[in-house]
This record gives C-alpha cells, structure tokens and sequence, in this order.
C-alpha cells in the first residue's frame, strides 16, 4: 500500500529479543571471566550464594517491573519489604499468631500500601514518581516507629528462618541444595512472566505504558487496572519482606532504602524501557543476576566493596547505552 | 424513518473557550454526513460529546429515536457509536490484533488471554476491509496509512452503526484515500451511518451525500453535496467570499542562489539528490509518500546523518552537523510531525512562540522578557488568526490546526533566510489556508527562498515557482511552476522507476 522499506518491520520486532541476547551474552562473559579468574567462583557454595544475594532484589525488581512497563515508577519497593517483615514481626512474634498468619498478613500489608500509591497515582494524579517517593518516607518511618527502632526476632517461629534457608529442592536432590528463597525468585518470575504475557492484567500494563490516554478512549477503565499492578507489585514486595526476614531470622527496621534503586538498575539493565510500554521478567532476571555476579566475583578478586558500587553505576549507564545504539541503529 | 443519531443545543464550555453553542447534527443510516468548519469551529469537539469522551453540559443526544445519555467511551460503544481520532490513538508497543480488541480482549479462566481467537478475529476485519496487515506485526513498524487502518479496523469490530472519521485521509496519500472511500462505499451500503469530518474539499464532493457546517462552535447549515458549490460552503464556513488567485511567477533571472545541494545521499531514502533555490522563490516537493521528500529535508537540516553531499547556503558550503549548524546557517525547518518534534505541548502558546528565539527576548543575566514575548506571541495569534483564548493557554489543548499555525509562527519569529516547510497545511482550514498561502508568497517576495513539501497536489501547483518531483529518494525531474504544468505531468514524474530518470532529467 505505501513505498515505506519492508524490511523495517521484521527488523524492530526482533529488537527486543536482541536486548536480552546482549543481556545474557552480559551474563555469560562476566561469568567465563570470574571463573578464569578465580578458581572459588564456579564452586557450588558460591554459586548458591550468588542466587541467595540475587533472590531479594530479584523478587524486588520483578515488583519494579510491573510498574515501569505501565510508565511509572515505584520508589518505595525496598521500605515496603521492610514494613512488611516488621509486620510479620508484629503479627509472628509480638502477637504470637502462627505462621500463615504471618505470611498472608505480610503479603496483605504489600497489597493494600500498594493499593494506597495506586490510588494516589491514578485517582488523586499524583505522578508516580513523587506519590512513590512519600510512600517510601512514610513507610520507613512507620518500620522505625511500629519496632522501637529495634530489630523484631523470629526464635518463637521456629519454622520462619525455613521460607528462605530451607530447601525443598535440597530434600529431593541433596547434591543441589538450593535455598528456597531462591526457589520463590523463580517460581514467582514464571508466574509474573505469564501473567504478563498471557492474561489481561499483563496486556493493560504494555498497554499504559504505550498509550494511556489511547486505553482510556478504548473505554477501559484505566484507574482500576493501575492500581491494580501497583497492588500487584506492593504484594510481590511482601513476598520479599518475607524472604530477607526469615534469611536474617529478624525484621531489620532501617534496612530498605537504597534497595528500591538496586531494584530498578536490574530492570534497566534487563532491556526495560523506563519510558514504559516494553520490558521482560527475564531480562529483568537477567539485570539481576548480572548485578550479583559482578558483586561476587568482585569481592572473591578482593576488589573493595567501594568499588563494586562505581563498577555497578557503570554497568548500568554502558546497558542503557547498549540499548540506545541498538535503538538507532534499528530506526535507521 | 428515524434518524440514527440527533443531536440538538448541544453545549460546551472549557476554561476561557466556549466550543459549542447550541451545535446540532443529525445523522441517518446509510449516509456519509461531512461536518466542516474552520479550524477550532467545534467539529472534534461535537463528535468527542456523542462519542462519551467530553460530557456536554446541555442538549440532547438522541440514538435511533431515544434519548440517551453517554458517560463515556464504553457507553459509546454499546450504543453502536465507533470513533476514529483526529489524533492517531495507537498503543505503539502492542501488536495490531492487541490494539484492535483493547479492553475487549477474548478471554479464558482466570483473566488469561485468547492470543490465538485474538489474530483469528482482527485477521478477519481486515479480510472484511479487504485490506493486508498481519494482526501480529506491533503497531510502531507500520506506515501512518496502516495505522489509520488499524483504527478503522478497530472502530469496525464494535459492529458500529455510527462510524466518526475525524480527519482520517490527513496522513494518507491518493491511493490510499480511494482504499478508504471504497470501505466507507462498503459500510454505507450496509446501512452504517459515517461521520466524516475533512478540511479538504474535493473529498467532500466525492464522498459524502450531505455537509453540515460550523462556525465558532455553532450549526450554520446543511446542504446537499451534489448540488453545492464549494464556493457555497467556503463562504459557509468562514463567513466570507475567497478568492483563489493564480500563482505569479516571478522574474528571478539575477536573483542570486540561497540555497544549493549537491549530490546529497543516505542509504537507499536519499540517492543524489541536487538541486538549488534561489533567493525570492518557492520551490515545491512533489512525490507519493515515502518518496524521500521528508529525508532530504531532514538531512539538508541536520536532523539525520547524511552519508555524503554538499550544502552551499549563499554561495559559501557550510557544515551542517545538527539542527544547531542549519538554524546558525539560516535554515529552518517546519517539520511534518507537530506533536513530535514540532511543539511543547505541555508549554503555553507564548513560550512556543518563542522557543527557537529566546536569546532575542533576555536580557544580559539571562532573565525573559515576559512583555516581549507576549507582545510577539499575540502579533502572531493576530496575523494567522490562532484560535486561543489567551496566549497562555497550553497549546496541548487548541485544535489540530491551530497547533499547526503555532509551529509556522514560530518559525517566522526565527526570521531565516531559507524555509523548509513540511506539510504546512495539513488539518488546516481553507481559510487559514489561503493565509498561509499568502504569507509564504510574502517571505518569497522579500527574498526569502522557501521549500515546500506537500502531498497535495493543488497545493503544489498553487505554491510552487518551480516543482521538484521525487521517487523512491531520487530527484526524478523539475518542472516550471503555474498553470503551464498539469497534475498528470507531476504524477507520471513521481512514479518513475531507476533507468528511465536519466532520460527525465536530460
Ligand atoms: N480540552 C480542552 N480544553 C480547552 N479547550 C479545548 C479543549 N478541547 C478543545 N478546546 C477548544 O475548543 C475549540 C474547538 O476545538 P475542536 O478541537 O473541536 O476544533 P475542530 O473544529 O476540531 O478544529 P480542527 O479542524 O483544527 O481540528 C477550540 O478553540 C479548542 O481550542
Ligand atoms: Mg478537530
């Protein structure tokens, strides 16, 4: 119909597998380098230990992801997990209820202080980046107040530190003792992965994040459904609260901030546009697990911890920069 | 019979615009109903009403015989009511199929999607439009054209029985225009009612059976297509006679060149392209869309890499790198796409103006002058007839048209010798038309020299000193300006193919 070049399309819908091939290709050189140059990094124990460090901030960014595939943001994921353990802390151990009680509790507290940011953002207009920003204030100061400033134990539930140290996986396969924090990272990135690209809720994120104003002149009722993925995501934040509780048998009340920035520099560098409309979970996992690796085979070469963090600041600018290149060279 | 749709008195005020005034439209099954009216007249907004997407704040919407109320778009389309925006509403990112069935999508358990009954039902719309778009491609690698399809597409499967088209042929070039018409043809056959809102009038006479026209917001008066003169419904819709004068041609034998281009190349969407513009004239770009009108002058401005050619402005080569270097060189460029790279939407009417000017209005620290500006803002708002409340108001909400005009004002604030105009007419009015016409005649006539890249072609005829014709990135020929030179000529040069341009340029 038109004398536009055909060869364009073919060439863009590819591009976003291209991302997570260079993510992954990332992944694969940073791990053929650490094992070259230690010979510990391949070893199982460290390898076990890289999962268990990527299993709370990869469960964060998951939560991360949702929300900047709508075009939002969400700064408070990281004092949210810690609100959240507090809470089960509070509800386990202050109140002495049982476990569910504790774990459907946390999750529940996620849901609605996600609910709360939903309806900041999409009914009160408040834009997600300041909405986010004072829920991630106010929650801090609420972990801090609701403890004493004190860090609330879990010995009274013996079976709490078992939700992330235990291992299903280990009592089946002895020789692969993987945590079952880890465990939980995976299963919930499959679930997140399909709810994304398989059910409705998923399509209205894509959606949002390309067009809000188009999906609110499609008749869809475009309030509902954001403060449904921010409810989504402030849930899944619980599951994390959860995992670094029990892996630290306590609620760390001042933990929290700075996670939320870790959070989102693994879904940038999984190939997540943070002008929303396209992103994956497994490029997020991938941003995630690439930040893990480059912290532990840093800290295995006896690099100091200062400078993983100036090594992370600069993965991050050279994968966003990857994508642009590959961006041009694709509308070109 | 019944009509399928009345309205009567509707009303509608927003801050500072009051943009219906008792409007009425009526609308029967099986017609094409043109609604016309100048830039700002209220058309859009009158259709956004019946549609569910503003609320009026009095009148009487009636659908087939009942009066209704419609609270928003979903209501709309229960009712039958389909709309196609002026705007292209697309989600970019989502696939043809995904964007047809938005907030419709064919489901399983547990809120899981039907991906497969999904590209099995939009593949059979357009099987209906008789029209080839894979339902899987994601809408951002497709043409403008394919877009407007997939809008069509989508306004269909609602089975609407009113169909809106609001400016649907603005980005679509001839062929693709008659592939609309022959679906419009289809539906009105089949009983559906269109609304088809055009600022270009010989589409007006081909397709529709009645035109109602407004003014400031208010119902003029229906007449019949077939029997009306469009001089009847030009001076229906701005209140006044035209008059259409012939281009005039000017001498400009001694006049010195402005602008020379040589050997200009980029891959296979600009192949050696030269040419040169003289001081005082107006060179028009004529060609099917994607012929490379826009690339040429986007690298001659900097806004693309080019792989090699030599831009000369005033007899010394210049380099231009960026937009920077061309506007430093005295090149501006009008691009075709307003809402991306043509305006601040969010920013006020006073500050676009402005905006390529600035350091004309600050003083030695840096700081504005606000009365300059408004001062300049409202010469402009005068001079092109903007239609605003107040300089202040944020030019995302003035009409498609008037944002247009803000981006030429902006540009002959700037004062460049050499203007490159991109589709300057396109959603504009008749009336805003003919001074835009007349104004670029004026910049010729005080030695500016002018490009202007236009789909239409009796805008072309009309403009042009001379016209450079291009197809598939190649200059394929020039042919001399006014009346001498008819569309066919212009027609047979834009569609010829590698080995028979020599021959044309010879
Ligand atoms: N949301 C809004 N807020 C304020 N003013 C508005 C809004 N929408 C439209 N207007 C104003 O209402 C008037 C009518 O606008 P409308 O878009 O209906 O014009 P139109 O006839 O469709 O013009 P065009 O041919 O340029 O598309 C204009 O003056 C416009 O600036
Ligand atoms: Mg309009």
């Amino acid at each position: 119909m038109t004398t536009l070049p055909a060869a364009a399309p073919a060439r863009k819908a590819t591009s976003g597998a291209q991302q997570k091939l260079l993510a992954f290709a990332s992944l694969i050189v940073l791990l053929i380098f650490f094992s070259v140059a230690s010979p510990n990094f391949l070893q199982t124990s460290n390898i076990l230990a890289i999962l268990q460090a990527t299993s709370v901030n990869g469960v964060l960014a998951i939560a991360a992801t949702l929300v900047i595939i709508t075009g939002g943001i969400d700064l408070s994921v990281g004092t949210l997990m810690t609100f959240c353990a507090v809470m089960a802390g509070v509800i386990l151990t202050n109140a002495g209820m049982p476990l569910p009680l504790g774990v459907i509790g946390a999750i529940a507290i996620g849901v609605i202080c996600g609910t709360i940011s939903g309806v900041l953002i999409a009914k009160m207009k408040i834009p997600p980046f300041i909405a986010t920003l004072g829920m991630m204030l106010i929650l801090k100061g609420l972990s801090l107040v609701i403890s004493g400033t004190k860090p609330i134990y879990f010995n009274d539930t013996p079976g709490f530190s078992e939700i992330s140290t235990g291992s299903l996986i280990g009592q089946v396969f002895p020789s692969v003792p993987v945590p079952n924090g880890v465990l939980i990272l995976f299963v919930l990135a499959l679930v997140i992965g399909y709810v994304l690209n398989r059910t409705v809720l998923g399509r209205y994120c894509f959606a949002l994040g390309s067009n809000e104003e188009a999906v609110r002149l499609s008749g869809v009722n475009t309030d509902a459904w954001k403060i449904a993925i921010y409810a989504l995501a402030g849930g899944i934040c619980g599951i994390a609260g959860l995992i670094i509780a029990s892996r630290l048998n306590s609620a760390q009340p001042a933990l929290g901030l700075g996670y939320e920035l870790d959070a989102i520099a693994a879904v940038v560098i999984g190939g997540t546009s943070l002008a929303g409309g396209r992103g994956s979970i497994l490029g997020t996992m991938i941003g995630a697990l690439i930040m893990a690796v480059l912290l532990n085979g840093l800290r295995i070469m006896s690099v100091a911890q200062e400078w993983q963090t100036v090594v992370t600041g600069g993965i991050i600018i050279a994968a966003v920069y990857a994508d642009m290149l590959r961006r041009r060279r694709a509308a070109s | 019979m019944t009509d399928l749709v009345r309205l009567t008195g509707i009303e509608k005020r927003f801050p500072g615009v009051h943009a219906l005034r008792q409007a009425q439209f009526d609308l029967r099954a099986g017609e094409v109903h043109a609604l016309m009216g100048e830039n700002g007249a209220g058309k859009s907004t009158l259709m956004k009403v019946l549609s569910g997407i503003y609320q009026p704040d009095g009148g009487r919407i009636e659908v087939s015989g009942q009066t209704v109320t419609v609270p928003g778009p979903r209501a709309a389309q229960t009712l039958g009511i389909g709309i196609i925006h002026q705007e292209l509403a697309l989600m970019n990112d989502l696939t043809v199929a995904q964007n047809i069935f938005i907030g419709r999508e064919p489901r399983r358990s547990f809120g899981r999607l039907d991906e497969a009954r999904l590209n099995a039902d939009a593949a059979a719309i357009f099987a209906q439009m008789k029209v080839t778009i894979d339902p899987r491609a994601e809408v951002h690698s497709l043409s403008v054209a394919k877009q407007q399809m997939v809008e069509i597409a989508k306004a269909l499967s609602f089975n609407s029985r009113i169909l809106i088209m609001d400016e649907p042929t603005a980005a679509l070039n001839e062929a693709e225009t008659n592939e609309l018409f022959a679906i419009i043809r289809r539906l009105k056959s089949e009983g559906v009612g269109v609304v088809y809102i055009s600022h270009k009038m010989d589409e007006i006479r081909r397709i529709s059976d009645r035109v109602t026209v407004m003014r400031d917001g208010a119902y003029v008066g229906t007449v019949q297509a077939a029997d009306t003169p469009i001089e009847t419904i030009i001076s229906m819709m701005v209140g006044r006679d035209l008059e259409t004068l012939p281009v005039e041609i000017p001498d400009l034998g001694a006049a010195p060149v402005a602008l020379e281009v040589r050997g200009l190349r980029r891959g296979r969407a600009i192949r050696d392209v030269s040419f040169a513009v003289k001081r005082g004239e107006i060179l028009g770009f004529a060609g099917l869309m994607g012929a490379g009108r826009t690339e040429v002058a986007r690298a001659i401005f900097g806004a693309d890499p080019r792989e090699g050619g030599d831009i000369i402005v005033h007899g010394r080569p210049v380099m231009v790198r960026s937009p920077r270097d061309a506007v430093a060189a005295g090149i501006g460029y009008l691009s075709e796409d307003r809402k991306h790279f043509g305006l601040a939407l969010g920013l006020d009417v006073r500050a676009n103006v402005a905006m390529t000017s600035l350091a004309r209005f600050r003083n030695a620290i840096g700081v504005l002058n606000e009365a300059a500006l408004e001062a300049t803002a409202r010469r402009y708002i005068a001079q092109l007839a903007i239609r605003t409340p107040s300089d202040r108001q944020e030019v995302r909400l003035l009409s498609g048209g008037n944002q247009q005009k803000i981006v030429i004002a902006k540009w002959l604030l700037r004062d460049c010798d050499i203007l490159i105009f991109d589709e300057p007419t396109r959603g504009i009015d008749v009336g805003a038309k003919a001074e835009i016409y007349r104004l670029m005649q004026g910049l010729a006539a005080e030695g500016k020299a002018i490009i202007v890249i236009s789909s239409e072609l009796p805008e072309v005829l009309r403009l042009s000193h001379r016209i450079a014709v291009m197809c598939e990135g190649r200059l394929t020929g020039i042919l001399p300006g006014g009346p001498g030179t008819s569309q066919e000529e212009i027609m047979r040069l834009a569609t010829v193919r590698q080995g028979a341009v020599e021959e044309a340029i010879a």
